[in-house]
């Protein structure tokens, strides 16, 4: 049985100073978390839990480069963001702070607070009636990248097995 | 040949450099894959007093340090303590780690680089700015990165790309006299906006394009960052070649460095005879109209300086409008050269003679003003400037209206007064 998840639904163009405000910024990241989606969605920071999705429209995360938009829905405990397209530095960061992003064409099918669970393996969203979306397939380093939390523990974890090994 | 032609399918320049990168002889859109950094540029900002902690934490070293070039630009020359402390760090870090790419306020990053004959076409390099798709000028596949990706990138010598779609920006017949890279650049960030370019790569062609000199191609590629693309390509030709035979550069090799003819793209086309010079107005470059629309705006201060706007060209084109002229009253016109070997070649032909005699102010070669790091922007005052940027506070000052244009039009703004048209000026 795959672990069940909380639809979280915000819509098209969603950019970084929603996700992490400009004037927070100067904040800790903890601190930035507690403004993520302020302005579109004022009780999600407070209300989401750990392992809920955010399911949202084309273009997430454009604007700036700044890695608190992506490190603010870590903090939080997302599990994914579901979205037909993505700003490619947003795609970056978000792999490299541990958030997994997953390309979904029909993302906008997915409805506000409704469970869902996801079949990594054959990159797929399953909807309770048990429809699935289709996703574009992650490469493998870029899933490990996510498990191990991003790249600076990946890396650090990689390091330690170099050093234990020699 | 042709069975090879026939297992390939046709690519762009970008695939083609990403391919190389990755080891592969050919690459897909939308494919992600894992490419070998040639080149790692980073500066005192964005490079060690961020990287040094972290390599610490993690206990581990540099994969290559021949391939990383430290810049000191930022915090140069140095103001107050805070960037005293910044520039200390890098310069002992440089010691320290005996880097032997090393240049300490010679220049901004983006124009030293190549100057220094870091950069080839063919070559996958990153920079911790966001002006390094600048890089692309020279047929190099060159992007900036977030601090914990050069992290990543500083330890493994590796990074992933999404391979993009390449949106090719045809630029047809010739510029008229007072029209430049600039224009061209302010022209299409105007009408496809910020964030038009999608991530994707952006290769800039067309007659226009092939007679541009490469500083000029060297604009055009920095300000491909204003139009939210990942790389700003320009193929490399003749003057590419002639061009880096001047830096030292080594091997230069540019053959089949370019989109192939029928290579999957997205064409748009321009006419580089019809542009005439551009200004965008406060607070966004994508507020572009014609130069003519500002008519009578009044300007207190010019500022020709950055690396998209203080390079030899650009100084050259500021003195051709102010050779023997005099600034009015009341307008102050500020000059940071992009390179120190710019400034010196600039010296020697007369340029920065006829700009100081003008009444411009010469400022240290450094990133200055353009990111509010140096040089004084007084609050309220109308700018007009050659940089790239005129974000609400950007240049130091949330209460200067900063408008962006080239050169030529920064120059002949100062003259007047007020932004003007630059062909009225030029002879």
């Amino acid at each position: 049985m795959s672990k069940l998840h909380r639809v979280w639904r915000v819509g098209a163009d969603v950019d970084t100073d929603q996700l992490a405000p400009g004037a927070y910024m100067k904040l800790g990241i903890q601190d930035i978390a507690k403004h993520c989606l302020e302005g579109v969605r004022p009780e999600f920071a407070a209300a989401v839990s750990s392992g809920d999705v955010l399911a949202a429209g084309p273009n997430f995360g454009i604007g700036s480069s700044r890695e608190q938009a992506a490190d603010a829905l870590v903090k939080l405990g997302v599990k994914a963001v579901i979205a037909p397209s993505y700003s490619g530095l947003y795609f970056r960061n978000a792999f490299n702070l541990g958030l997994l992003l997953l390309t979904c064409k029909e993302a906008e099918l997915l409805e506000e607070a409704e469970q869902i669970s996801l079949d990594l393996n054959q990159w797929a969203v399953v909807r309770g009636n048990g429809q699935r979306l289709a996703c574009d397939p992650i490469p493998d380093f870029l899933v490990a990248m996510v498990e191990a939390g991003g790249l600076l523990p990946q890396l650090k974890l990689r390091l330690q097995q170099q050093r234990a090994s020699q | 040949m042709s069975t090879e032609k026939h297992s390939h399918p046709p690519q762009t320049l970008a695939q083609k450099l990403i391919a190389k990168a990755a080891g592969r002889s050919h690459v897909a859109v939308g494919e992600i894959v894992n490419c070998q950094v040639d080149l790692a540029m980073f500066h005192d900002s964005s490079g060690p007093r961020r990287l040094k902690p972290m390599l610490e934490e993690l206990g581990a070293e540099i994969w290559d340090k021949s391939r990383v070039v430290l810049v000191m630009d930022h915090y140069v020359p140095e103001r107050d303590d805070d960037s005293r402390r910044i520039v200390r760090i890098a310069r002992e870090w440089a010691v320290e780690q005996q880097l032997p790419h090393v240049y300490d306020s010679l220049g901004i990053c983006h124009v030293v680089l190549p100057q220094k004959g870091h950069l080839k076409p063919g070559m996958f390099c990153v920079g911790g700015d966001s002006h390094s798709p600048t890089g692309g000028a020279l047929g190099t596949y060159m992007f900036g990165v977030g601090s914990t990706e050069m992290l990543g990138v500083v330890v493994t010598g590796q990074l992933w790309v999404r391979v993009p779609q390449t949106l090719l920006m045809r630029w047809n017949n010739r510029l008229k006299p007072g029209v430049t890279a600039k224009d061209m650049m302010l022209h299409m960030i105007g009408q496809f906006g910020m964030n038009g370019g999608q991530y994707q790569a952006v290769e800039f062609a067309g007659e226009a394009v092939k007679a541009l000199s490469m500083q000029e191609r060297m604009t055009m590629s920095n300000m491909s960052a204003e139009m939210g693309s990942q790389v700003g390509l320009i193929a490399p030709d003749e003057v590419t070649r002639d061009w880096l035979a001047t830096t030292g550069a080594k091997d230069v090799q540019i053959d089949g460095w370019h989109t192939d003819e029928d290579a999957d793209k997205l064409i748009h086309e321009f006419d580089a005879a019809t542009l005439v010079p551009q200004v965008a107005a406060p607070h966004s470059p994508a507020n572009t109209k014609a130069v003519t629309e500002f008519k009578n705006t009044p300007i207190q201060v010019a500022y020709i300086g950055a690396c998209t706007g203080a390079k030899l060209e650009d100084l050259r084109a500021a003195a051709q409008v102010l050779k023997g002229q005099q600034l009015p009253a009341g307008v102050r016109l500020m000059v940071a050269p992009a390179s120190l070997q710019d400034q010196a070649q600039a010296e020697s032909e007369g340029v920065m003679q006829a700009l100081r005699q003008s009444g411009a102010e010469v400022l240290p070669t450094s990133c200055g003003a353009c990111s509010g790091y140096g040089g004084s922007i007084p609050d309220g005052a109308n700018v007009i400037a050659t940089t790239a940027r005129n974000f609400k506070g950007r240049m130091g000052s949330a209460t200067a209206q900063v408008y962006l244009a080239s050169p030529y039009t920064v120059a002949a703004s100062a003259l007047r007064g007020s932004i003007a048209d630059p062909r009225e000026v030029l002879v």
